[in-house]
């Protein structure tokens, strides 16, 4: 896991004195300036190709987006200073190539056989500056990620309140292709469930490092696996019950796949105990078969994952054109603004990733996922590094919460998956998806901030027994 | 807890390897068929930035590409359009491709194997690969002529240069304007298309349905060419050999009165020589004679000249195959013999039995495609003259010819003659329907000219033309024959008077 910029230190618990941690961020600022050059080349590139002229919108769009990037590198500099400095600029690509496609595919319009789908570049835009607003509280209110798990379970009330909104709302205001995960006021849509993700995860952060001892007590062992006290499972099944609701209530498949694989994963990490994978597995399989017994839609999306080609004009169009998209653009792709993304459903939101494969290829689309290893890992990174048990699980969570949804909406526009109706976080049309990643990186850049900081000189008091970096002696 | 933290790394790392593997899966192993597919509609818009070839006439295109500055590069034109549209057909976003711009589509959107060699050499001038240009037999007089001559029917003409099969004219009305089918407006496309397409249950012919190639009708009396070719042929009968003609001829078996033309009389009841009954077209003494030669006969004769209900043939057109169908008694036969019951035949193939006669008993198989030129003009394919058959001998040829000369120049195809010309040919006049009078007959003609020395084999249907039951002015003689006649006398006008 080693990487040129983690510095000297080899051991991460325990920084040598004396050296000075470097704090890389001109090394951010370097990241942040290609990461701009790379979207506005783009941004170039589409109008070329599509219209044959630069748009006059491009200045502003230009300047516009730099600032934001400018903006967030300037708080993080003066306000997190030793944090991470591959964190920003990874997303700041990620929201650039986005925002490129959005602006490509609302030119679609005026392509032969494209439908006019709208000017939602500029409303992307504007999501990305509150998402950015929102980065900035999280890094000025939470100065030490530690808080937070004060907070805990105002949190988990408040993320369970935002989880229920949609199912308890009249469908008319809250759902959208059959799922109901929305609200919907005066032209504004809302994915309150992106918000509860991030509540909740803080949640499970708090309360497994609070309950992971016991939860770790093994009552016996079966085929080499240490299996939890009968009385212990209650936490999971409870996770596993509201993952059901969700998936009953909302008809949501993807949240309710990506809530419990996050609790399962971070109890896993929490308690060290492989044997907790294995029972959220079981868990699993068997809620996948019952949904698929009992739901319809579960059905359909299963059956047209199995064989799209034989739903191709009815429930598996999307799937099917989304492969068409990615076959035809083959290695290299058709160029941006060569192909023809505006052919998928849905291109700008659920099926950007196929959109990107189509015109830049299998090469642009592979360096989109290795991007989004890269933030992946970096949170994991730091999550490795930080010293005390909560920030630790915050930041697993957090960064696999990334990851687990990165796989299962590319796993689903690209046929390895069913499809399920989340978002790709960064890239995706969508303003609460955007926002709510924002603030999750926020906290991840907080934390790393923490990781990455020399140890504080004795003067410091010493940390709250939570807090302490906690190796319980085991036998 | 940073053992099941690195243990979560490498998970991810190993998800995301999945993730990549089948992103590979799809781009590139899978890539050509998914590119491929029908229902990609992807590969149409591409299509439409290459620069596809031409289809020419005589030097001239009939559909070309030209640039344009919108999304789609080329556009689809056709300077000629309605005229064309039966041999060019359209090239159309929504409704996919028609006639030549689909059975030509490998040449002239430039994936023709032929026009390799140059694509590779596209490749290494980062050009554009541009399509190829398909040149046709056809004549532009004789085009222009039959489309004029068609207007306001339902009906076909098919010209053949009967030595090699080439294909002069090739008209079909009602017709339509491909470029209105070719446009790269959406809504202008489904507009123009609902505006030519009859609704459904109507009566009205399909504009986008080429009534000389794909619709097949009774002929008429225009088979009577068949059965006197088997007579012939079969050493037994001359010209002049008098066969019976009664008024009234009682089908075999039956008590069914098959009659002449209006009820007339041939030869007062006599027996008539065979090339006055011909002339005449006598409807009794062919459905005797067909009767006496027995179904084997005339059903050889009929699959010589191409009438075989098989798979029909590609010209590249695809030509439905014409039929005698099922005969099941000499009544039947009888009937089939004057062209009736289940015999039916493409324009097309009553073309092609003129060109036949015309070409001493030698069948060519015909052609619309001349050559295939590159890019640049070159001709890199010639299409080589193909005998499909020799269905009479050249004495057998040279006797029907004299009698269809007799039928121009004194029967019921008169009003073919052109003067200082010998026009040879056979009028139908197909009866629609089972009593009689409900719809009126098809009238068709087919013949060639000069008769000395063929240069041009027509064959003109119109459906419903003519009138039923009335007096005669509604027979093929009356609606088909000059039409073929300005065909023909075009033909000849443009190519110093024969």
């Amino acid at each position: 896991m080693a990487s040129p910029t983690t510095g000297p230190s080899t051991d991460p618990r325990t920084p040598p004195a004396g050296t000075p941690t470097p704090k890389r961020r001109n090394t951010e600022l370097a990241l942040l300036g290609f990461a701009v050059l790379i979207t506005l080349a783009a941004q170039c590139i589409v109008d070329l190709t599509v219209t044959g002229s630069l748009s006059p919108e491009l200045a502003t769009f230009g300047t516009w987006f730099a600032a934001l990037w400018a903006i967030a590198h300037l708080v993080v500099r003066r306000f997190a200073p030793y944090a991470d400095p591959l964190l920003l600029p990874c997303i700041a690509v990620l929201v650039g190539l986005g925002l490129v496609m959005i602006h490509r595919l609302d030119l679609a319009g005026t392509q032969v056989g494209g439908s006019d789908t709208g000017e939602d570049a500029p409303v992307q835009l504007l999501w990305a500056t509150v998402g950015l607003g929102l980065f900035i509280a999280v890094l000025l209110v939470v100065r030490d990620h530690r808080m937070l798990s004060r907070f805990a379970y105002t949190l988990a009330l408040f993320g369970l309140v935002l989880l229920a909104i949609p199912a308890v709302l009249p469908a008319s205001i809250s759902e959208v292709y059959g799922a109901k995960l929305w609200i919907r006021v005066a032209g504004f849509s809302i994915q309150p469930g992106e918000f509860a993700k991030i509540c909740l995860i803080i949640f499970f952060a708090a309360y497994l490092v609070d309950k992971r001892d016991v939860l770790a007590l093994a009552s016996r062992r079966v085929l080499r696996l240490e299996l939890p006290r009968g009385r212990d499972l209650g936490p999971v099944v409870l996770a596993w019950f509201a993952s059901i609701l969700v998936l009953v209530f909302e008809r949501d498949l993807g949240s309710s796949l990506l809530l419990f694989g996050i609790f399962v994963v971070m109890l896993y990490v929490a308690t060290e105990r492989a044997s907790w994978l294995v029972i959220g597995l079981i868990l699993f399989a068997g809620g996948a078969f019952v949904a698929y017994q009992l739901f319809g839609h579960v059905r359909v999306r299963v059956d047209t994952w199995l064989d799209p080609f034989a739903y191709k004009d009815t429930g598996g169009y999307q799937i099917v054109q989304s492969l068409f998209g990615l076959g035809t653009g083959g290695l290299f792709g058709a160029g941006l603004g060569g192909g023809r993304p505006d052919q998928t459903p849905v291109a700008k939101s659920d099926f950007i990733a196929s959109a990107i494969g189509e015109e830049l290829g299998l090469f642009g689309l592979v360096a989109v996922i290795v991007i989004y290893l890269v933030l992946v890992e970096r949170g994991l990174r730091t999550s490795l590094v930080v010293r005390d048990g909560f920030g630790k699980l915050l930041a697993a969570g957090l960064a696999f919460a990334v990851a687990w949804q990165v796989f299962v909406v590319l796993g689903g526009v690209t046929g390895l998956l069913p499809l399920t109706g989340l978002t790709t976080p960064f890239l995706a049309y969508g303003g609460s998806s955007l926002v709510a990643n924002f603030g999750l990186v926020a906290l991840l850049v907080r934390i790393s901030d923490a990781a990455r900081r020399p140890a504080a000189p004795a003067a410091t008091p010493p940390p709250k027994l939570v807090d302490a970096p906690t190796e319980v002696v085991r036998p | 807890m940073n053992a099941p933290l690195r243990r979560v790394a490498i998970s991810v790392l190993a998800l995301f390897t999945l993730l990549i593997l089948n992103v590979n899966y799809i781009q590139v192993i899978r890539s050509s068929e998914l590119r491929d597919d029908p229902s990609n509609t992807r590969l149409l818009y591409e299509e439409y930035d290459r620069e596809r070839g031409s289809i020419v006439v005589d030097g001239n295109p009939v559909a070309l590409s030209v640039r344009t500055d919108d999304q789609l590069t080329y556009l689809r034109q056709y300077p000629q359009g309605p005229v064309y549209a039966p041999a060019t057909g359209f090239y159309s976003l929504i409704y996919g491709n028609r006639a030549l711009e689909k059975a030509g589509n490998d040449v002239l959107s430039g994936s023709d194997p032929r026009l390799v060699v140059r694509r590779l050499g596209d490749l290494f001038t980062g050009r554009d690969p541009s399509g190829g240009n398909v040149s046709l037999t056809l004549d532009p007089a004789v085009q222009e002529a039959a489309m004029n001559a068609l207007q306001g029917v339902t009906g076909a003409v098919v010209a053949l240069d009967p030595k090699t099969g080439a294909i002069l004219g090739l008209a079909s009305t009602p017709t339509y304007d491909p470029g209105k089918l070719s446009s790269h407006d959406p809504a202008e496309i489904r507009a123009y298309h609902n505006q030519v397409i009859p609704p459904d249950g109507s009566d009205q012919a399909n504009p986008l349905t080429n009534q000389a190639i794909s619709e097949r009708y009774a002929p008429g009396s225009v088979f009577k060419l068949i059965i006197a070719a088997a007579a012939l042929a079969s050493g037994n009968y001359t010209p002049e050999t008098a066969v019976p003609a009664p008024d009234v001829l009682t089908l075999p078996g039956t008590s069914t009165p098959l009659n002449n033309y209006n009820g007339e009389s041939c030869n007062g009841g006599a027996d008539q020589p065979l090339i006055d009954a011909l002339t005449i077209s006598c409807n009794t003494a062919f459905a005797q004679l067909g009767i006496t030669l027995g179904e084997d006969t005339v059903r050889n004769m009929a699959e010589a000249f191409g009438i075989d209900d098989g798979g029909g043939f590609d010209m590249p057109l695809h030509v439905v195959p014409s039929k005698i169908g099922d005969i099941a008694d000499d009544a039947a036969l009888g009937q089939s013999s004057i062209g009736q019951k289940d015999v039916q035949l493409t324009a097309m193939q009553a073309a092609m039995i003129s060109a036949a006669i015309a070409n001493k008993g030698t069948l060519m198989k015909p052609y619309l495609v001349d050559s295939i030129q590159a890019p640049d003009l070159t001709v890199i394919d010639q299409t080589d003259p193909d005998e499909l058959g020799k269905p009479i001998a050249a004495d057998v040829a040279d006797e029907l010819t004299t009698m269809m000369t007799s039928v121009v120049a004194n029967g019921t195809g008169r009003k073919a003659r052109i003067d200082g010309v010998q026009v040879a040919g056979k009028t139908g006049t197909a009866e629609v329907g089972t009593s009689g009078d409900d719809a009126p007959p098809h009238t068709w003609f087919t013949g060639f000219a000069p008769a000395e020395d063929p240069q041009i084999a027509v064959a003109v249907f119109i459906r419903n033309g003519g009138q039923s039951g009335t007096e005669g002015t509604g027979t093929g003689g009356d609606i088909s024959a000059p039409v073929a006649k300005k065909v023909i006398q075009a033909y000849l006008d443009a190519h110093g008077g024969g």
